[in-house]
């Protein structure tokens, strides 16, 4: 009686395993797609729209790993990522100068704020330059939650701390996350911290935040996505059909009025621009 | 505070309506750590008999080595899988990076030395006539195995137990070689990280109660099985 209940346990197990194993490989090679992107086309819920009208029409399946601008780059450097949906153009264009990418394009843009308190210790409230805010953060030692992640967020951060004059590196008032757009923001609001953020992220998270935006419109604050093939001839691996595929789709009219109509009923306003097709000087760039 | 009531709220809500988007969520945590668990418990039972019942130079050795690799961190493991699974990596033919399959690889590789650590300490806290004995009694070495294993199933189940707790918990190698993908890698604690992310807050506690209570349910029933004769 013993023996035979331990053998049904095991034949149990054994028809779990293969079931298992049967139905687990379920799409063909050619029709996975690795879509590499940045945290903030995730946390605000953009891609949950885009995604499933592009598979219903093309038949990919995506797989969307959402990490830092910079984890997307080094993905796509590897040849670990067909597609890259990323927001950091300086660091692009070295991606594309190493022939890592074979096409790159404008999708849409929005624009970075920051925010901060609302008693706002540092007094930066409705100030026109980034640099003058931050400056300002600096002299007055208010805490700054920086992303510190290699994102598109960070570099930009980075790329206005310098504009500034000011090395915040190292100091005691500014503290990095390590962390995505969404939990900076929350740590942000925790300390009572100013940090950068895109747009996008900030209106989908504002309701539990208490944190506002302090400083917005200057151009130095504008936030660029661009979307990147993966070079085939660098990594054979690469799925390159759907890569294109993907990227013509962002760029496409349907997918452009998806863009510019996401979040227009939950927020008021959209939370993206779509650019497809504008040239990047009419952004000032 | 109201939070929690919230989130609280919202599981139960989340749990009667059977919303779809969670029950599959739930189903894939308990579909890949399950199926870990019974991997690590064939390679645990067995590697940590043989380990136990064997004399060999450096065995003292080799048990360190299994203890220690009972605390491996999960996002260690995590990183080293994906590094194999890239498709340039070692196993890149395989293609299964980002798919269940690659969870369950890498879960395994957590909770194998749980299982295996426990299984030697089992079987090693057993008397040690007790295997003379049965050899006297007759029984062949297959036969004496079973019977010592048997003896030590209420550890070996605890050991089960630790196994299955340690991965189902875990969530540092699931993002990393599922990559939460909606609807075919995200389960429930890589969820609640991006819930977290997004800001939601009471979702994001609904789910770390819907994982507390399907932990509590299995481990229940494999309670049940541990407690339902006593050793004689």
């Amino acid at each position: 009686m013993k023996r035979l209940q331990n053998l049904s346990l095991f034949l149990a197990f054994t028809a779990l395993l293969a079931a298992f194993l049967v139905t687990s490989p379920a799409q063909a090679a050619s029709k996975n797609l690795i879509l590499a992107t940045t945290t903030s086309t995730q946390d605000s819920g953009l891609l949950d729209v885009l995604i499933p009208v592009f598979e219903k029409d093309s038949g990919y399946f995506v797989k969307t790993i959402a990490v830092g601008s910079g984890q997307a780059m080094a993905m796509g450097e590897k040849g670990e990522a067909d597609v890259l949906l990323v927001h950091s153009p300086d660091a692009e264009k070295k991606f594309m100068e190493k022939g890592a990418g074979s096409s790159r394009r404008l999708v849409m843009h929005n624009d970075f704020v920051i925010v901060g308190p609302a008693g706002d210790p540092a007094k930066i409230r409705g100030m026109k330059t980034s640099a003058e805010a931050f400056k300002k953060i600096a002299q007055s030692g208010s805490i700054f939650l920086s992303r510190g992640d290699n994102s598109g967020t960070h570099a930009k951060e980075k790329g206005l701390w310098k504009g500034a004059g000011v090395s915040s590196e190292g100091q005691k008032w500014y503290q990095q996350t390590g962390l995505g757009m969404g939990q900076t923001l929350n740590v942000a609001a925790e300390k009572k911290g100013y940090t950068l953020t895109d747009r996008a992220t900030y209106l989908a998270l504002k309701k539990n935040l208490g944190l506002e935006i302090l400083v917005e419109g200057d151009a130095k604050l504008l936030n660029i996505y661009h979307v990147i093939e993966v070079n085939q001839a660098k990594w054979p691996k690469v799925n390159a059909a759907g890569a294109k595929s993907f990227a013509d789709f962002t760029v496409s009219k349907n997918a452009q009025d998806i863009i510019g109509k996401f979040g227009v009923e939950k927020f008021g306003a959209p939370l993206f621009f779509p650019d497809a097709g504008k040239k990047p000087e009419s952004l000032g760039l | 505070m109201e939070l929690i009531l919230e989130g609280f709220r919202m599981a139960w809500h989340l749990l009667v309506t059977l919303d779809k988007e969670v029950l599959s969520v739930t189903l894939l945590s308990l579909k890949v750590s399950g199926l870990a668990t019974l991997i690590s418990l064939l390679v645990g039972v067995v590697g940590g008999t043989g380990i136990a019942l064997a004399e060999f130079p450096g065995k003292k050795l080799l048990v360190s080595v299994v203890n220690t690799s009972m605390g491996l961190p999960p996002v260690v493991v995590g990183l080293f899988v994906t590094i194999m699974l890239w498709r340039n990596g070692p196993f890149g033919s395989w293609e299964i990076l980002y798919t269940p399959s690659a969870m369950v690889i890498a879960q395994t590789v957590i909770a194998s030395p749980i299982v295996m650590g426990i299984s030697i300490a089992a079987i090693q806290n057993l008397p040690p006539n007790l295997r003379l004995q049965i050899l006297a009694l007759g029984a062949s070495r297959p036969q004496m195995v079973w019977l010592l294993v048997r003896e030590a199933r209420l550890p070996l189940l605890a050991g089960i137990m630790a196994g299955f707790g340690g991965v189902i918990s875990e969530v540092g190698a699931s993002i990393m070689v599922g990559g939460n993908i909606k609807g075919y890698t995200r389960v429930l604690t890589t969820a609640t990280v991006m819930e977290t992310g997004k800001g939601n807050f009471d979702t994001a506690i609904a789910l770390g109660i819907i994982l507390l209570v399907l932990c509590f349910v299995i481990n229940y029933l494999l309670t049940m099985v541990q407690q339902r004769e006593r050793p004689r």
